[in-house]
């Protein structure tokens, strides 16, 4: 198994554990691709983790404002009707354990890497990238009716440096 | 004596998780006191008597392997237990996690039993009325 395939396989246990585990739920689908192109305009709830290390990239999960409401009532077991603070902090959070579950499991194949503090991105007809990156692992899931993409970059360090807290290596455009 | 808790976590919605489930295990517990890092951890402990940590690993300005170090390092605070709750499973972390004194080690995502479980022994349960 070639490392794409390997993250990939991480990334849906991952997605699939945290979601039944933290939130109750049942995530299907979980459609591989991997992608060259610069993403296309967002709209919605986008959050970011870089990992650092030997290896270095980032891992991100994107979904719509509802679906971000979701999260935070089903995690929090409260009500959510708009995108407010409660609401990102928990889309940060489920996608810090998704990435971090994932981070793990390639350190028995990559060696020690680190997390940064995840950063989420809430807005309108935004695009992202990540330097230096060109092949993004997408994982598409369906939560009911709603969808959910995670997906991750990864590739060597050209120096590898000390793994640290930094921000990911990670651009908005707007 | 009921107890007090300290959860450091720079989620707040994992810090409200957390609260939540330490009411539901039955345990005699008194208040539970919140920090977002390990540096405002630090200044609860200054004004509360904390019995219990559950600390995060990654969290800004100081990471809870610095407060855990820190509270070890203390003479004032080396024998309140740290329960590490965290996304960090790699061995080298619970490794150094082990070697600085932490208590117990819960990877998230976690239930509510397996918290509950992990502080069996640490804190004393509810009398029964």
């Amino acid at each position: 198994m070639n490392l794409h395939d390997s993250i990939a396989e991480f990334l849906i246990r991952s997605a699939r554990d945290v979601f039944s585990t933290m939130l109750g739920g049942e995530l299907s689908g979980g459609e591989v691709t991997i992608e060259t192109t610069a993403s296309e305009p967002n709209d919605g709830v986008v959050s970011f983790i870089g990992i650092a290390g030997s290896w270095a990239g980032t891992g991100s999960l994107t979904c719509s404002p509802a679906m971000a409401c979701r999260i935070c009532a089903a995690m929090l077991m409260t009500e959510a009707s708009s995108v407010d603070e409660d609401v990102l902090d928990a889309v940060a959070e489920i996608t810090n354990m998704i990435i971090g579950s994932v981070k793990t499991d390639l350190e028995g194949e990559l060696g020690p890497l680190g997390l940064s503090i995840p950063t989420v991105v809430f807005g309108r007809n935004f695009k992202t990238r990540s330097a230096g990156t060109t092949e993004w692992i997408h994982v598409r899931f369906l939560w009911d009716e709603d969808p959910l993409l995670i997906k991750m970059c990864l590739a060597p360090s050209e120096k590898p440096h000390s793994v640290h807290h930094g921000n990911p290596t990670c651009a908005l455009e707007i | 004596m009921d107890s007090d808790i300290l959860v450091v976590d720079d989620s707040a919605a994992i810090r409200k998780i957390l609260t939540r489930v330490l009411r539901q295990t039955g345990m005699a517990i008194q208040t539970i006191h919140e920090a977002g890092d390990g540096q405002e951890a630090l200044a609860v402990m200054a004004q509360h008597r904390i019995d219990l940590v559950l600390s995060d690993i990654n969290m800004p300005k100081m990471d809870g392997l610095q407060l855990l170090a820190s509270l070890k390092a203390s003479p004032q605070w080396h024998s309140i237990p740290v329960v590490m709750i965290t996304t960090e499973g790699g061995e080298t972390k619970v490794a150094e996690a082990v070697r600085l004194g932490a208590a117990g080690y819960v990877r998230k995502p976690f239930t509510a039993d397996q918290i509950k479980e992990k502080l069996v022994g640490i804190l004393q349960p509810a009398p029964t009325l």
